[in-house]
């Protein structure tokens, strides 16, 4: 059995809005195991974005326990929860976030700036290799507004490979992109994921769930299914499908 | 390694708002370069005033008759008759501190020679009034003790004197002038000297042995004043004190008695020019100041914009591992860096401005080393002090809003 990345137990998050409590998350427990494509999936309400945000430490539970990669998410400062989110999380984002009028390349560069123990030289070959994984290696020098929406959300994919984190996290990754751009970066992600990498994908389309190897459905701040995709579909067999279109 | 990339990030944010950056280092250019300018312009003719008056005589000790009156509208002390030829004689024997004395009486008149004459006045002294004074002569030679004693009708003339009464060029030594129709027998001419600072014509005078003008011109015995020169610069306050002294019990004054006298030294005289220099500079540079103040303002505007339309970035950063104080340290190098790249192009403007005034406007500029170094200075603690407020915003942001903001 491969190991568990994620280790997730009875967790918990209420938001205190004037006089009452808001139960965002009402115990839920779970385990990603190191491989694994997961799509975790829910109506808005269902309690996705504070899952995500805890996933991706940048909030904390009020309780239950919280652990990724054998650190134990509980009562960590600011500091450190920034030292794991670099470390540990590759984000990526429905709206790209790339940072304007800066090159692909510096783009991808950005999480190692914050890595003190990664040397100029090393940053670079790094980000020209994630850059490469993605397929942008003619890409490097131009900036944001000069790539397309899919170009741009290739860049952000580099950008959370450069850190070679435990794992990647993709907050509606495909919900800016027309369906066959979004195919392709889902081709993009089950090839990522062949070579071992971990992917959990936030979304609400039950299209893109089925390219993952397993899918949490959340709904009211519970767990209401949770099952392994006995049929993954390939995005790059769904892309050919598609009808021809004229550029 | 991780100030030295959040130096780069700080830099690579100024070059992208090339425009914005300079419009707002525009507010700190100013301020940083009229600091300078007023202060060189201050400096300056502090500078001025005090070369006019040391070449004046710096060791010079002036001692009037009648009471000090400093201010404004200065008594001529000539109609008080205190000084005397003994009180003279006393300082010059017991006075240790002085290298040089001498009497003076003066009186004004016409001088004539021939069909020449010209308005000027006469001042005699004995032959120690050009060590005094630090002039030389340009031809012929000062009188002597001999012919002080012996009262003789020889003068010694400044050039001003020499070019509106021998107009044609003759030479002055040896000829005879007549000082309100006493003739006077030219020995010597002065050196030029020029205006000094108070608009006077230093080269518009006649010098006579004191017995000759005390006898023959004024009809006096008293003196309008006995100037002497210290023996340094730095025994001139002493000096005065201990003139001072030998004139109050020389004049019999009780304890409870003001001088009926006043002794100066050119130093005090300095030193109320320049306070007047002083007021004026102080003047300027509270306006500079208040230039680069609203500069520093300029700053913390921008970057708390700066800061508002990158909350977004701010959050992605954030995301991928900025911890705040990495936020912090990027938004307060920014603002370090405008403030002082602002401060640079102040001080090359300052510069360019003060010589532009001194070349154009002929206003005499000294640049202080000190006013680069303080404006400079202030200049970096603006740009820390603005950048703060901000920069603290910034780095307590939620990363989860920060991400969420449109």
């Amino acid at each position: 059995m491969s190991k568990e990345i994620i280790k997730i137990q009875d967790l918990k998050r209420e938001f205190t809005m004037g006089s009452e409590t808001v139960h965002a998350l009402r115990g839920i427990s779970f385990d990603i195991k190191e491989g694994e494509f997961v799509t975790i999936m829910g109506s808005s309400g269902s309690g996705k974005s504070t899952m995500l945000n805890i996933l991706g430490c940048l909030d904390q539970p009020t309780s239950g326990t919280y652990e990724i990669d054998g650190v134990k998410m509980k009562d960590l400062s600011r500091n450190q929860l920034a030292t794991i989110r670099n470390e540990k999380i590759g984000f990526i984002f429905q709206s790209y976030n790339l940072l304007a009028r800066t090159s692909a390349l510096e783009n991808v560069e950005l999480p190692l700036l914050y890595n003190s123990k990664v040397s100029t030289e090393e940053r670079r070959t790094r980000a020209i290799k994630a850059l490469e994984m993605v397929g942008l290696s003619d890409r490097m020098d131009h900036t944001p507004s000069e790539l397309s929406g899919g170009q741009q959300q290739r860049v952000a994919i580099a950008r959370s490979l450069v850190n070679n984190p435990v794992m990647i996290l993709a907050d509606e990754a495909t919900g800016n992109l027309d369906t066959r751009t979004s195919y392709e970066i889902m081709s993009l992600f089950q090839e990522l994921n062949k070579k071992g990498i971990t992917i959990t994908f936030v979304t609400h389309e039950p299209d893109i769930a089925t390219f993952s190897s397993r899918t949490i459905v959340l709904k009211d701040g519970d767990i209401i299914q949770d099952y392994n995709n006995e049929n993954v579909q390939s995005a790059a067999a769904e892309l050919a499908k598609l009808p021809k279109q004229d550029h | 390694m991780r100030v030295l990339n959040l130096f780069k990030i700080a830099t690579k944010a100024i070059i992208l708002n090339k425009t914005r950056t300079l419009l707002t280092m525009l507010g700190i250019i100013i301020g940083v370069a009229s600091v300078i300018a007023m202060l060189a312009i201050g400096e300056g003719s502090k500078e001025s005033i005090r070369t006019t008056i040391s070449a004046m005589g710096s060791n010079m000790i002036t001692i009037q008759p009648g009471a000090d009156s400093r201010g404004p509208a200065r008594g001529s002390g000539g109609d008080v008759q205190t000084l005397t030829l003994e009180n003279y004689e006393t300082i010059k024997e017991q006075s240790d501190l002085i290298s040089y004395i001498t009497p003076v009486v003066n009186g004004s008149g016409q001088i004539i020679n021939g069909s020449n004459n010209w308005p000027s006045s006469i001042y005699g002294v004995n032959p120690e009034y050009l060590d005094i004074k630090v002039v030389g002569l340009k031809s012929g030679s000062m009188f002597t003790d001999a012919e002080v004693k012996s009262a003789s009708k020889v003068a010694v003339i400044g050039q001003t004197v020499v070019e509106n009464v021998f107009p044609d060029g003759q030479e002055p030594v040896g000829q005879m002038i007549r000082f309100n129709n006493i003739p006077f027998k030219v020995i010597g001419v002065l050196e030029e000297k020029g205006e000094n600072t108070f608009g006077q014509d230093q080269d518009d005078v006649v010098i006579a042995p004191y017995t000759t003008v005390q006898k023959r011109i004024l009809a006096i015995d008293h003196l309008n004043q006995i100037i002497a020169s210290a023996i340094s610069e730095d025994d001139a306050p002493a000096a005065v004190e201990q003139i001072s002294n030998i004139l109050r019990t020389e004049h019999k004054l009780l304890d409870s008695e003001e001088d009926d006298f006043s002794v100066r030294s050119m130093e005090e005289l300095i030193s109320t020019f320049s306070s007047t220099s002083e007021m004026l500079t102080i003047l300027l540079v509270a306006v500079a100041s208040i230039s680069l103040l609203i500069g520093g303002i300029g700053i913390m505007n921008i970057m708390y914009v700066s800061v508002k339309e990158r909350t977004k970035e701010i959050g992605l950063r954030m995301a991928v591992g900025a911890k705040g104080a990495d936020i912090l340290m990027q938004f307060l190098i920014e603002a370090i860096l405008i403030s002082i790249t602002g401060g640079l192009l102040g001080v090359l403007l300052g510069l360019a401005a003060t010589v532009f005034i001194e070349e154009f406007l002929n206003w005499p500029t000294s640049v202080a080393l000190y006013s680069i170094v303080i404006s400079f200075a202030v200049c970096a603690v603006t740009g820390i002090f603005f950048g703060w407020y901000p920069a603290r915003k910034a780095s307590a942001l939620d990363p989860i809003t920060a991400l969420r903001y449109e």
